[in-house]
């Protein structure tokens, strides 16, 4: 039940239809390997060849010997586990912490509204009209002295975890969901003596569960991709993310180790994005055509 | 999926405004106020996150534009100081230059190509599943692991893209060595990078294009091109619009691929407004200056993203 589209259907059923068809198939199959499966596949086979074999001109093909040496050996020169751990620690502290303060906020501003509940609203959106860049010098020296409590986050993971906590794109998205519930069902709970909290927890989560992946592939992907707020707030090379260290190492890493370096640290991404394809393209469309 | 259905059965109660039967105006007044109370206990950590990194900070970065900053002792006042040592530095006007390059080249190749591919995309029938796994695939690395690939890509002996030329019988390339092809070879790695995102947006809002538009418009007369033009880009227009905004912001922030892959050079032709901001701060410590170049990019961009979020907030 294909819909219609530029083409007709019967265009495409003709004799000089169907030739044209697949020669444009071909063509646009072969462009997409090139520009997308060639450079990863030349990055894994890369990370197969030795350091005096990538130094070669022209380049070979395919690696002279088999080996996955670079693997093992990038995981100890870099020392990959380490940075690993940070990152892990640094996105899932990110995407919990911000889904633990966004979650009570959007659904408060949504079905409990306080007064100034929409001025709250406004103000939180209106930090989406700047630049993230634009912050970046003022949120630093804050994060250098927070002010009341006055302690320096420099070097902890509260420095990333706080700014990403603040996030309005990801509340506007799950107060607009909450907003779609019927107030009555939440009625209904109060009626049965379920407070706030209950309602929020046994009513309203389970009801939201495709805004919440959403929003938490948004949170951990971010995190997980993020370079320059990482590169400013974690300068003890013990407690940095896989980007900044990866970036670090580059200039005096063997390029083979680099390479190996390279795929490792973009499997979990490319592996959760294989499982949750469905979910992650559903949100991209989601987000932004009406976000 | 849970949407269809509850968007194909609307709940048909009337709106209760007072579940219970009207109670005693104290009553109602102290609901109010429990209310109110939750709501406020629901939203403080909320507030908190917000004041100190997100409110707190748009503030101190206007004031800081018009202070000079150190560690050591209080920051002083010094007027328009900031934005005059901009203004002198020859850099300055290299990195605003050097960022509107990259913006506009990033719109010549970036926005025309996603489009272009989704509009034939769309129109294919088989391996479809594979076409968009692959094009969003790059859209899941870190930056900074494409930026470091794509510089050895970019390597001009044995690297990626001049052997390939070499076997075609094409000369060579400078690549990221030369000032002429510099910005555009970031501009390719960052579209590459990105154009995953961009194209599967335009497939949905294709998607959305009503067949009988296409029909009716075939049964006039109009050639595929005419189709192209009167049909396609009119019903995608409002997410054209936004996709082109959503990119200018993008790219005039532009950091990770200039700071891994070049530097800022050869001979600064790759210095953009954010790694200049970001010399300033880091390199000279001159938060003070540093903040004021970040209230120029922010007066820049103000426009643009008022202008983003009016569009969206109005049509959803």
């Amino acid at each position: 039940m294909a819909t219609r589209t530029l083409l007709s259907p019967w265009t495409l059923e003709r004799p000089h239809g169907k030739i044209g068809y697949w020669l444009v198939f071909v063509v646009v199959f072969a462009l997409f390997t090139l520009a997308f499966v060639v450079p990863l596949v030349w990055m894994l086979l890369g990370a197969m060849k030795t350091a005096p074999e990538l130094a070669r001109n022209p380049p070979t093909l395919l690696p002279e010997r088999l080996n996955v040496d670079s693997y093992v050996d990038a995981w100890s020169f870099m020392e990959l586990a380490g940075y690993f751990r940070n990152t892990v620690v640094v996105a899932g502290g990110a995407w919990l912490l911000q889904l633990a303060v966004i979650v009570p906020a959007a659904y408060a501003l949504s079905k409990l509204r306080p007064v100034l509940g929409k001025w709250i609203m406004g103000l939180m959106l209106a930090t989406l009209m700047l630049p993230a860049s634009a912050l970046l010098v003022p949120t630093y020296l804050t994060i250098t002295d927070v002010p009341v409590v006055g302690v320096n986050l420099i070097n902890e993971p509260a420095a990333i975890w706080l700014p990403a906590a603040a996030n309005a794109f990801n509340l506007y998205l799950l107060k607009r969901f909450f907003d779609q519930i019927p107030t009555e069902l939440l009625d209904a709970a109060r009626i049965d003596g379920a407070g706030s909290v209950t309602t929020m927890v046994r009513i309203v989560l389970p009801l939201s569960r495709p805004i919440l992946a959403v929003v938490s592939i948004f949170a951990i992907v971010a995190a997980w991709k993020d370079f320059i707020w990482p590169l400013l707030v974690l300068q003890d090379p013990g407690i940095q993310t896989l980007s900044v260290a990866l970036q670090r190492f580059e200039p005096d890493t063997p390029i083979n180790l680099m390479l190996a370096g390279l795929v490792l640290a973009s499997l979990p991404m490319v592996v959760a994005f294989l499982i949750f394809q469905r979910q992650i393209l559903a949100g991209l469309t989601a987000g932004s055509l009406k976000g | 999926m849970s949407t269809i259905t509850s968007r194909g059965a609307p709940p048909r109660v009337p709106s209760v405004t007072e579940p219970a039967p009207p109670a005693a105006p104290a009553g109602r007044l102290r609901r109010r106020l429990t209310d109110n109370l939750t709501a406020y206990g629901f939203l403080c950590a909320a507030l908190v996150c917000f004041a100190l990194f997100s409110w707190y900070p748009i503030v101190r970065g206007v004031l800081l534009s018009f202070q000079q900053v150190n560690f050591v002792s209080d920051p002083v006042w010094v007027g328009w100081e900031n934005f005059e040592t901009l203004f002198a530095d020859p850099l300055f006007l290299t990195a605003w230059r050097n960022t509107l390059l990259f913006t506009g080249l990033a719109l010549v190749v970036g926005f025309a190509i996603p489009f272009a591919v989704a509009v034939v995309l769309n129109e294919l029938r088989h391996a479809k599943a594979f076409f968009r796994m692959v094009v969003y695939l790059p859209v899941m690395l870190p930056p900074v692991v494409v930026a470091i690939l794509w510089k050895w890509f970019y390597d001009p002996g044995p690297g990626l893209f001049n052997s390939l030329l070499r076997s075609v019988g094409l000369p060579p390339l400078a690549w990221l060595n030369s000032t002429d092809t510099s910005m555009l070879s970031l501009v390719l790695v960052a579209t590459w990078a990105s154009m995953g995102s961009a194209t599967l947006i335009y497939l949905a809002a294709l998607a959305t294009i009503p067949g009988e538009l296409y029909e009716a418009a075939e049964l006039d007369g109009a050639t595929v091109w005419q189709r192209l033009r009167h049909v396609t880009v009119p019903q995608t227009r409002f997410v054209l619009l936004v996709m082109m905004l959503m990119q200018i912001i993008a790219t005039m922030q532009v950091f990770t691929e200039p700071y891994v892959m070049t530097g800022g050079g050869p001979e600064d032709s790759t210095v953009t407004v954010l790694l200049l901001l970001y010399r300033y701060a880091f390199t000279y410590n001159d938060f003070g200056t540093a903040s004021a170049m970040s209230l120029l990019l922010f007066v820049f961009l103000g426009g643009f993203s008022a202008l983003y979020l009016r569009l969206t907030r109005t049509r959803s």
